[in-house]
């Protein structure tokens, strides 16, 4: 059992909170993973990437080879299409679909979803939307892991158990609108 | 044992920590930051050893050997480029050697996703005659260290460990084992540590007596692996997170090629003879330089045999190397993949930060500039750097730490006016005095802004020597006549009083020194929350 993950989104959009609720399940549910992750320059308002892979048996590399993976994860639309091509032929990819321009080249959003959803598996969700209604429009990035969860192999109570420890120390409200940002994003996802 | 989720930088922090460390010096630096800062925070609650920022990594190195020096285990660790720095301290201690434990530790960035090269740290440790691990993951990162401080003690010199950005910035769980306590203060023996030639001449007769001492132990280590499997027709040597790439190139084949990984140096003579020796070819697999390629061919070769790797382009002789490319130079076909998406994506480079001060002093000079024609701006390491970009295009030069001043005073030597250097609070208390210093000296007609934004800011936040009071009071200490300091407030709201005084001193024939402060707002934002 494996699977390979390609995070992506602009920094500052939680990409690696995402990574931090995976790699602790991927731990408490005794599988093996190795997420490579994009530090330094690329976090001022640049595109950022992880690889994240999950296995029971051995991983050797960090990073995750063109076809092999079995999901794009991406909080923004432009950067889902950036990593296409990592993806096995019936891979999914899961993203949101609110456009992050902080470029001027910004490419026009319709024609970017419609590649998006020419993919053979596409979920693409109105994360903002939903974090908005769970209550703070920052919980885009936990949206959209909730609308992942359905595809990982990954219990759901170990993905709840560290969303939990990960924002429990902000206060009950941050806490409560987290959780239900993922149970917003799960369901809209098997709604699909 | 238990098991930890740790970046690979943190691996080998812990490592140093569990073989008793007692001091750890660095200067920030990516990818190597991640090593200190876990230090620093760890130090903190613990109280049990030292941590610290240095003002740069020459500094960081003689800390860390003066530590050495009284029989503790010391740290140093900075990214490839700041053993440049360091270099002088480095290749005399190699002489010197080391009497608590010493590991070196200089993270390379191939591909260069955030450097000015890539530089590969092997050879320094070749240059100096050291031994070397490279761990090609987070297990190994933190075996190696901890065995590295065996090692140091054992021969009585430091030893290398060299990183790579994927394995630094890579997270993945490891197993840890118990920590062991920290050494008693002992002093070096004074013939062994003043290195005037009598001494410094015995000395390097030792170290290169340890050479061959060192072959045996990279041909023992059990981190080097010899298979010689079903396939003899080609034999991979792999080191490092190329050796990751190989072997996830070959999982799923019943008789994959015969290999050999090689994780120290110098290299595994024996080990690299045999396995040579029972394959038709032989194809080297290294991120970095052909380091290890280039000593098995040398100038002539091995008769009747093909090598292949970087040097015949069997693999790109620059870059990082991926899993793909190494799956490619092993002439296994990719695997299926869906179509990239034939949209033109847009990049989406790093910028400053929305409301970053960097931007409001740089507007300010190029309109400061704007019927200077023969103007040039000398930039140096930091966010500002990206000052480089649109819509920006202020500045003209980056090379290394320090490097604006001295090239301003040069390029003003020579005739080139207007003048000017551009650096950081941070870069300028690394490596900006010295040639202020100078410039103040010989009054040089240029004009030196100084970016006082109180914080080591690219690197995530670390903290800065040469900031506020301490900063004009450093720069008044070097010479520099106080009515040519002058200090602007980088606001919007600013602008044009800040162009007119710029403008002011860059008419001015002589030096003067402007100095930009206002805080990150990066840093102003960590505070408030
Ligand atoms: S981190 Fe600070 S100095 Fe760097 S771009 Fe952002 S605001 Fe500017």
């Amino acid at each position: 059992m494996k699977q390979d993950i390609i995070l992506a989104g602009v920094g500052g959009q939680g990409i690696l909170s995402i990574a931090y609720v995976i790699d602790n399940a991927a731990l408490a549910d005794g599988l093996v993973f190795k997420q490579a992750e994009v530090h330094g320059m690329a976090q001022r308002g640049g595109a950022v990437q992880s690889h994240m892979r999950l296995s029971d048996g051995s991983i050797w590399s960090d990073l995750i080879p063109k076809g092999e993976a079995d999901m794009v994860l991406s909080v923004e639309p432009l950067e889902a299409l950036r990593y296409l091509d990592y993806l096995r032929p019936d891979g999914v990819v899961v993203t949101g679909l609110t456009p992050y321009r902080n470029i001027p080249d910004y490419p026009e959003i319709d024609r970017v979803l419609e590649a998006v959803r020419r993919a053979p598996r596409a979920v693409v969700i109105d994360s903002e939307r939903l974090a908005k209604e769970a209550g703070t429009v920052k919980a885009q990035n936990v949206v959209l892991l909730g609308a992942a969860s359905p595809f990982l192999i990954l219990k759901e109570d170990s993905l709840l158990a560290t969303v939990g420890a990960l924002f429990r120390p902000r206060g009950p409200a941050v806490l409560e609108a987290n959780l239900k940002a993922f149970a917003l994003g799960r369901s809209a996802a098997l709604g699909l | 044992m238990s098991r930890q989720i740790l970046l690979g930088d943190e691996a080998v922090a812990l490592g140093a920590v569990h073989a008793g460390l007692s001091a750890a010096y660095s200067y920030p630096g990516t990818p190597a930051s991640e090593i200190l800062e876990h230090l620093v925070r760890r130090s903190a609650e613990t109280k049990d050893f030292t941590a610290v920022w240095s003002v740069n990594e020459k500094t960081a190195y003689e800390e860390a050997l003066g530590a050495s020096f009284a029989g503790k285990r010391a740290l140093v660790s900075f990214k490839h480029v700041g053993l440049n720095v360091a270099a002088d301290p480095f290749m005399n201690s190699a002489i010197t050697g080391a009497n608590g434990g010493l590991v070196v530790v200089s993270a390379d960035d191939p591909g260069m996703h955030s450097s000015q090269n890539e530089q590969d740290s092997r050879f320094y440790a070749q240059f100096a005659h050291i031994f070397a691990y490279e761990p090609s993951d987070h297990q190994e990162a933190y075996d190696m260290t901890r065995e590295a401080y065996d090692l140091s003690e054992r021969l009585e010199v430091p030893v290398l460990l060299r990183m790579v950005t994927r394995l630094s910035h890579s997270r993945s769980a490891v197993a840890v084992g118990p920590p062991r306590p920290q050494n008693p203060l002992r002093k070096g023996d004074p013939r062994d540590w003043i290195l005037l030639p009598v001494n410094a001449r015995r000395r390097f007769t030792r170290l290169l007596g340890l050479q061959a001492e060192m072959v045996r132990l990279s041909d023992g280590s059990r981190f080097n692996v010899l298979e010689l499997g079903g396939d003899r027709s080609l034999g991979v040597i792999a080191s490092g997170v190329a050796y990751n790439y190989f072997r996830e190139a070959v999982a799923a084949e019943a008789a994959p090629p015969s290999f050999l990984k090689v994780s120290t140096y110098p290299v595994p003579e024996g080990l690299i003879r045999k396995l040579v020796a029972a394959v038709d070819s032989v194809l080297v697999l290294e991120d970095g330089y052909p380091f290890i390629e280039r000593q098995i061919k040398g100038l002539f070769g091995v008769a009747g045999k093909t090598v292949r790797g970087k040097t015949d382009g069997a693999l790109p002789a620059s870059g990082e190397l991926t899993p793909d490319i190494v799956r490619a130079a092993l002439g296994r076909t990719p695997l299926p993949a869906l179509a990239a998406s034939g949209l033109p994506l847009a990049g989406r480079p790093p910028q400053l930060c929305a409301g970053c001060p960097h931007a409001d002093t740089l507007k300010a000079l190029n309109k400061a500039l704007e019927d200077a024609a023969g103007a040039n701006v000398f930039s140096d390491i930091g966010c500002y750097t990206l000052g480089a970009l649109p819509p920006y295009s202020a500045v003209h030069t980056c090379v290394c730490m320090g490097a604006s001043i001295g090239m301003a005073r040069g390029a003003a030597d020579v005739g080139l006016h207007p003048a000017v250097a551009v650096i950081g609070d941070s870069t300028f208390a690394h490596s900006g005095i010295t040639p202020l210093l100078g410039a103040a000296v010989a009054d040089t007609d240029m004009t030196v802004v100084i970016l006082d934004n109180a914080t080591t800011a690219m690197t995530g936040g670390q903290p800065t020597y040469g900031s506020g009071e301490r900063l004009l009071r450093l720069i008044e200490g070097l010479g520099v006549p106080k009515e040519r300091i002058r200090t602007i407030v980088p606001l919007p709201k600013h602008h044009d009083l800040n162009v007119r005084i710029l403008r002011e001193e860059i008419a001015h024939r002589g030096l003067s020194v402007v100095v930009a402060v206002r805080e990150c707002v990066q840093e102003q934002r960590k505070k408030r929350s």
